[in-house]
């Protein structure tokens, strides 16, 4: 009965999206202001029938209902519960079900927290987001109905993948959804924007608040997907230029762009066309990400059995999107004012060369990304783009960008001296350029000049901030003016400078763990040590354990520095029961300057000898705190006085949307 | 006329760095893609013998077998025509298993065994690599494999490091 109901909810919401899609817009050019105000209740019905629908298949985890396949497919009595909640969006349908409730929650936002705004582009933005969900509330009945029921029902479900019973998946796809989804908000923006050919800074000011919590949401998901895979693959591997990793880079990428294109159209009236195509692509790079994991055209790990109609469907869908909003942006778009100009040393300079780095990027992963699909559908042959190249592109294009990052929050708006610019930065660049150079003595670099590269732009970002900040808070009358300046007028400022901070924090994680980890594949008995980087791991032998719904064989270590011992870790090797698929369970002793991390392999022989990887990752966490770093600075700018209004209200949307979730 | 002269200057600036970088991705493409081929293919001499690419096929069952160094391991790679030995040192993806399909990366040697540097083995109930799918031939014990293949997975990838 209740599934019924969950099908039921959602048909009734495309219904609602229907009317949603097309009433408000109408009533835009007709002046009709019942239509209009036609568009919140929609979105708050919308949101309300997708979180029953939601709430529903929750349910139906919760009892063990088998009689729904996606359930009896991805559910088992004997896993816990928390797991039975997070399997919900463990596979297709149930992750679709959760972007459609988060895109519905993301409206109800919208409509709950833009009381100032015009009712026009309110009415404009809402409909826009209903042709959206009608696109996946379709796609959803039409291909991938999470409430199907199956007869006979299955005693017992077939549980769920071993890879995603673990805390780290209960929570990355929402966050990444929410990323991916919020970018939504900012194309209504858009194309509201577009339709009624109004582009202007109130525009920008309006969507810039609900692009930077879109940001922040898809920053820490992609840390949090990183972090999964490092600990949960049991390879130690933080990153791999997989197809549907970089899906998610790819809007990172140029929603970064977004949000300091925007700052630019708010504050100065310029690159306004530019803005509106950024927000178009981060969204429609969004879609491309969903289509790419959904549709299984390219060999990903993330990669899941599909049927062709799914892949159809999201490609027309993706067609019809990127197409129509290309097309009102091409008619729409030369009528906008160019606004403010520039020089060539000028703020606005700076953050162009940001921009362009930033989509160049981007464009050179979407390359990357789909040359197998380009080289098939040429007939060249069936390829795999390796990740020695994207490593290679990154290395060309970023350290650019981190080198302008240096200067740019330095330069003053619209025209700036390169002399003054000089004078101030000169002892960061000359101390950076120092820290270059002692990276590149022996002892210190692996022969690599990557790791003085690395380093180096990380001490120049660092410095040239710090001098930033020194030379803001100059003019602050003394500590008291400085501490005033830090909680009051210009958290936007500060939110800034942590973001970067965090970038730098990245740089160093990255340039560590790459040239500087070291990874051991080994066979050891039981009683032998190995050393790694300074610390004996003395293996102690693997006994059978039994876990709620598996077995394992747990290994046991004592890590040893010196003489002395700092740790036991014991990974397992577990056996689901339902399956019987191994799974690796690494053990990690996490440190702020080195991870000591130690999986199980396999067992060699009958004497207990096992094949065993023993890695050691300095500085690995530096880039999840990178992450950490750029999500905070994003809810700090977010906090800044002039959003006050806007900022109270994002925020308790997304309090409640995350609550919502959380309570469903 | 400045303005014009200074947006004539980010035009040409912009196309030219646009220009470079794709001349550079696709130079740098050039060295760093890996081609599929079947055991067939390799079999028939079509694989380069210098370059690194990819075998992909069936685990034949029961072909398994660990080095004395306990490290290394060779198992049979099928497309239900023909087998090529694979040797790999290092620890196996999780969902590896004989009977099911696998991707390997790496360069063949003169003695015609592919010595794999990458083992990539993935699967949720239905999933194949495609690759892996357009190339297995039909043959009796081809459905069997399939359905050997379809047990309820995620995904793994191992690198040797």
């Amino acid at each position: 009965m209740i599934p019924e109901i969950g099908h039921f909810a959602l048909i009734l919401a495309l219904a609602l999206a229907l009317v949603q899609a097309v009433f408000p817009l109408a009533g835009s050019f007709t002046g009709s202001r019942t239509w209009m105000d036609m568009a919140r209740p929609l979105a708050w019905g919308q949101f309300t029938f997708t979180l029953l629908a939601f709430a529903a298949l929750t349910q139906a985890f919760l009892t063990d209902d088998f009689s729904v396949v996606y359930v009896a497919t991805n559910s088992n009595s004997l896993m816990p519960q928390i797991y039975k909640v997070s399997a919900v969006w463990g596979a297709h349908e149930g992750s679709l079900l959760l972007w459609a409730m988060l895109l519905a929650a993301w409206g109800a936002a919208v409509a709950a927290f833009s009381r100032n705004l015009p009712l026009a582009v309110i009415a404009r933005v809402l409909s826009v987001q209903g042709m959206i969900a009608i696109g996946f509330l379709l796609f959803m009945l039409l291909t991938s109905n999470p409430f199907a029921r199956i007869f006979p029902v299955p005693a017992e479900g077939r549980d769920l993948n071993p890879l995603l019973q673990d805390f780290g998946l209960a929570i990355h796809p929402p966050m990444l959804y929410m990323g991916y989804v919020g970018f939504s908000v900012a194309f209504a923006f858009a194309i509201a924007a577009l339709i009624g050919g109004r582009l202007d800074a109130a525009w920008a000011r309006w969507s810039r608040p609900w692009t930077t919590v879109a940001w922040i949401f898809l920053t820490i998901g992609i840390a949090l997907g990183s972090w999964w895979a490092y600990y949960e693959l049991g390879w130690g591997g933080w990153w791999f230029w997989d197809p549907v990793e970089n899906a998610s880079l790819m809007p990172w990428l140029v929603g970064t762009a977004l949000i300091h294109s925007l700052a630019v159209t708010e504050k100065r009236g310029a690159f306004k066309s530019w803005t509106v195509l950024l927000a178009i692509s981060a969204f429609s790079l969004s879609l491309l990400g969903t289509f790419l994991v959904r549709s299984g055209v390219l060999t990903s790990v993330h990669a899941f059995a599909t049927d062709p109609t799914r892949g159809t469907f999201i490609l027309i869908f993706l067609c019809v999107v990127i197409g129509g909003s290309l097309a009102l942006y091409a008619w729409r778009a030369p009528s906008v004012s160019t606004g403010g100009g520039f020089d060539l040393v000028s703020r606005e300079s700076f953050l162009l060369a940001n921009n362009l780095l930033l989509t160049l990027f981007a464009a050179l992963v979407l390359f990357g990304t789909l040359a197998p699909l380009i080289y098939e559908a040429m007939a060249w042959g069936k390829i795999s783009v390796g990740f020695p190249w994207f490593n290679k592109m990154f290395l060309a294009v970023m350290p650019f960008l981190a080198l302008f990052m240096g200067i740019g929050h330095m330069a003053r708006w619209k025209r700036d001296e390169p002399a003054r610019l000089a004078r101030q930065l000169w002892v960061a660049f000359a101390l950076s350029l120092a820290v270059t150079a002692l990276a590149f003595l022996p002892g210190i670099s692996v022969g690599h000049a990557t790791v003085p590269l690395g380093l180096g732009l990380a001490a120049w970002l660092i410095l040239s901030h710090l001098t930033g900040l020194y030379d803001r808070l100059r003019h602050k009358r003394g500590l008291r003016g400085a501490l005033a300046d830090l909680v009051g007028n210009s958290r936007s400022y500060y939110g800034m400078l942590l973001a970067h901070l965090g970038v730098a924090v990245l740089i160093v994680g990255i340039t560590m763990v790459s040239h500087f980890g070291i990874e051991k594949d080994v066979r050891m008995s039981p009683g032998s040590s190995q050393e790694v980087a300074g610390f004996r791991f003395q293996f102690e032998g693997a006994k059978s354990v039994n876990g709620p719904n598996y077995r394992a064989w747990r290994g046991r270590f004592l890590v040893y520095k010196g003489e002395r011992q700092i740790a036991t870790l014991e990974p397992e090797k577990r056996s689901y029961l339902t399956g019987g698929m191994p799974m690796t369970e690494a053990a990690i002793l996490p440190g702020l300057t080195r991870d000591l991390y130690v999986s199980l392999g396999e067992p060699v022989d009958n004497k207990g000898d096992w094949a065993l990887r023993l890695y050691y990752k300095p500085y690995v966490r530096w880039i999840w705190l990178g992450a950490i770093f750029m999500g905070l600075g994003g809810l700090l700018a977010l906090s800044d006085r002039r959003y006050r209004t806007q900022r109270t209200r994002a925020a308790d949307a997304v309090a409640a949307a995350a609550a919502g979730t959380a309570r469903a | 006329m400045k303005a014009r002269k200074k947006r004539l200057l980010f035009v040409v600036l912009g196309i030219a760095g646009v220009g470079a970088a794709a001349a550079m991705a696709l130079s740098a493409l050039r060295s760093n893609i890996a081609y599929f081929f079947s055991p067939s293919q390799v079999m028939a001499k079509e694989a380069p013998a210098d370059h690194v690419f990819r075998l992909g096929g069936l685990v034949e069952s029961g072909t398994l077998q660990r080095q004395p160094d306990g490290l290394t391991l060779t198992f049979l790679v099928t497309d239900n025509a023909e087998k090529v030995k694979v040797s790999y040192t290092g620890i196996l993806p999780d969902l590896f298993s004989e009977g099911r399909g696998v991707v390997t990366k790496g360069k063949l040697g003169p003695d015609g065994v592919f010595y794999a540097e990458e083992v990539l083995a993935k699967h949720d109930e239905e999933y194949m690599p495609p690759e892996v799918a357009a190339t297995l031939k039909p043959h009796a014990d081809a459905a069997a494999a399939l359905e050997a293949a379809q047990t309820p997975v995620g995904a793994a990838q191992v690198t040797a490091q």
